[in-house]
């Protein structure tokens, strides 16, 4: 635990002196947030929503909008498409720590020392890993509540705010949310374990990444029927396969041909 | 402080890259407490050998142990007992010293981890730059800070592969002087170098090596081994007459006059310079003085390695 701890810490040391990740930690999470606030502000205010009736809306609307019906319907859509966006942020954000963490330590040589001492792969990996997890998933749970508030003083039918609550969004943010930061850091340790360039870590894991995150999404996004059930069974296929990828992370990472491939 | 209990022994010690065989057949053992030299021109596998003691490569061939344990089955237990320092230093330049030691402290469970910062840092005089980024740090200061880095632990053997390579002289001298010093606190060290005059200065015993062993001895025995002992003579006037005095005897091989001196192999020179003084002043020589002729490391080395070279010729 000792040596986890300590491998955390120096990686935010490190890490975060890169404008590059800074940028990416920081400003993502604050886009994602403060966009659909603007969004909200000035489609909450617009007479047209009002005028749109149950009638002007696709069916799967109903079944995704239940009590709540016309403008309001809509509204609750846009704003459920924003939260699903905010699914992006725990993604992205440990990818990027990953790539860097780890392809920087080939760059700069400091590889060779660390794997020198009596550190386990597993514990390097769970070190990094979480030094990317930790920060994903607090920005993405305090993006949430910013959000939530604005749209809490912004939108005025209580009925799509309280929605917003709902134990449904809940789960995706505080459950599924750190299952697939896991996902997108496992990922980017294998992917970083066989370049040597940081970028091309991180693009090459958002090919592999976004698909996965994409196909959840529209799945979620009311092509089928989305209630606690179903993001239940979400979080358990995560968990199996974040288990599974963090396994194979760890058979990647090969010390010697880490070591020796770089030269 | 050495004593004849071997601390790393390896046998027929192989790596090989694809094609290419970076370590061949290396069998060598190095005692407890001494200073150990792998000395070899660039590409001679050194940093290779150096990583495979380390448990950082896996060998594709032969065994070794360190320190008691068996590289490819302990080496976690291994990684314990010894300190590296690689061939680039390898620091987190936007830490701190301290922060960097602090960090390769609790790799190692370094219990007193702040005590032996402290002694280190001070030792290497980088003690009043401890909250600097190392970034900002000068060649020699890193290459200080790295040495530190594989002491923090207390290792039983201390592995130094080219430790004063691309440093400024002073920074070098530096450096040296601290190995000296270590060399004091029976600890095992192993360095590679391709400077001759350091290995010569600094080891107990030396292993040529250009992917196999040439040679393996102590400095002076390597020189004497290789060119034998060259006793001069420093006279008012040389001769051919007295070459052929010294010529007779049987102990006494390659006499040559040049100048006013003459140069003899002796075997053993301590016993037999008198008599061959004594033949030479009754020879009617007016003698000077006599001296023993210091043949370098490095004429050894070329010598080893223009073997290499006409070996290498013959296949070809
Ligand atoms: N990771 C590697 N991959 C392929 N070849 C290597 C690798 N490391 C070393 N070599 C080769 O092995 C030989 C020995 O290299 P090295 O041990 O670095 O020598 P030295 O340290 O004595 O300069 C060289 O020919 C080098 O090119
Ligand atoms: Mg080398």
């Amino acid at each position: 635990m000792e040596r986890i701890k300590a491998i955390i810490i120096k990686e935010w040391r490190e890490v975060f002196k890169n404008k590059f990740v800074l940028f990416t930690v920081s400003f993502l999470p604050l886009m994602i947030t403060i966009l659909p606030l603007f969004v909200l502000y000035f489609a909450g205010g617009s007479d047209d929503f009002a005028s749109i009736s149950a009638a002007d809306l696709p069916p799967q609307f109903e079944q995704l909008c239940g009590d709540v019906i016309g403008g309001d319907c809509m509204l609750y859509y846009i704003v459920t498409q924003f939260i699903l966006l905010f699914m992006m942020v725990p993604v992205i954000i440990p990818m990027t720590i990953a790539s860097y963490s780890i392809v920087g330590e080939k760059t700069t040589r400091t590889l060779e020392p660390l794997l020198a001492t009596p550190v386990t792969t597993v514990e390097i990996l769970v070190g990094k890993g979480l030094a990317g997890v930790i920060p994903a998933v607090l920005t993405t749970w305090i993006g949430y509540l910013v959000y939530a508030a604005g749209a809490y003083l912004m939108v005025s039918n209580t009925a799509v705010v309280s929605k917003l609550f709902d134990p449904l969004w809940m789960m995706a943010i505080f459950l599924v949310g750190p299952l697939l930061s896991l996902m997108g850091v496992s990922i980017a340790v294998m992917i970083s374990s066989r370049v040597n360039d940081p970028r091309v870590a991180e693009q090459i894991s958002g090919i592999f990444v976004l698909p996965v995150v994409g196909l959840f999404i529209g799945q979620m996004t009311g092509m089928i029927l989305v209630n606690e059930t179903f993001i239940l069974w979400l979080a358990a296929a995560l968990l199996v396969l974040d288990i599974v990828l963090f396994y194979f992370a760890v058979q990647v990472f090969q010390r010697e041909t880490i070591l020796s491939r770089w030269k | 402080m050495i004593n004849n209990s071997p601390i790393i022994v390896t046998e027929s010690l192989t790596k090989r890259f694809g094609e290419i065989t970076a370590v061949n057949q290396l069998t060598l053992s190095v005692q407890r407490g001494e200073v150990f030299g792998l000395l070899g021109p660039n590409g001679a596998g050194k940093t290779t050998t150096v990583r495979m003691l380390a448990a950082l490569l896996i060998p594709s061939g032969g065994t070794a142990q360190v320190a008691g344990f068996e590289i490819g089955e302990d080496d976690q237990d291994i990684r314990r007992k010894i300190g590296l320092l690689p061939e680039s230093p390898g620091l987190y330049d936007s830490l701190s010293a301290e922060q960097n030691l602090a960090f390769f402290g609790s790799m190692y469970g370094v219990e007193n981890i702040a005590e032996q910062i402290q002694k280190y840092l001070e030792l290497l005089g980088l003690w009043n730059r401890r909250y600097e980024p190392v970034g900002t740090f000068s060649k020699g200061m890193r290459q200080k800070l790295a040495i530190a880095r594989a002491l923090l632990h207390e290792p039983e053997v201390l592995f130094l592969d080219e430790p004063t390579s691309g440093l400024d002289p002073q920074a070098s001298k530096l450096v040296r002087e601290f190995i000296e010093d270590l060399r004091g606190e029976g600890r095992t060290i192993i360095l590679t170098t391709h400077n001759l005059e350091e290995a010569d200065r600094l080891c107990d015993r030396v292993a040529v090596i250009s992917g196999h062993l040439l040679a393996l001895d102590a400095p002076g025995e390597l020189r004497r081994k290789i060119f034998g002992r060259k006793v001069v003579f420093h006279l008012q006037e040389a001769n051919q007459a007295l070459v052929g005095t010294l010529e007779k005897f049987p102990f006494v091989s390659e006499v040559q006059a040049v100048d006013n001196k003459i140069l003899a192999a002796v075997e053993n020179p301590e016993e037999q310079n008198p008599e061959l003084i004594r033949a030479l002043v009754n020879g009617g020589a007016e003698l000077q003085f006599v001296g023993e002729l210091r043949r370098r490391l490095e004429d050894v080395y070329l010598e080893l390695m223009g073997a290499v070279e006409d070996n290498n010729h013959g296949k070809n």
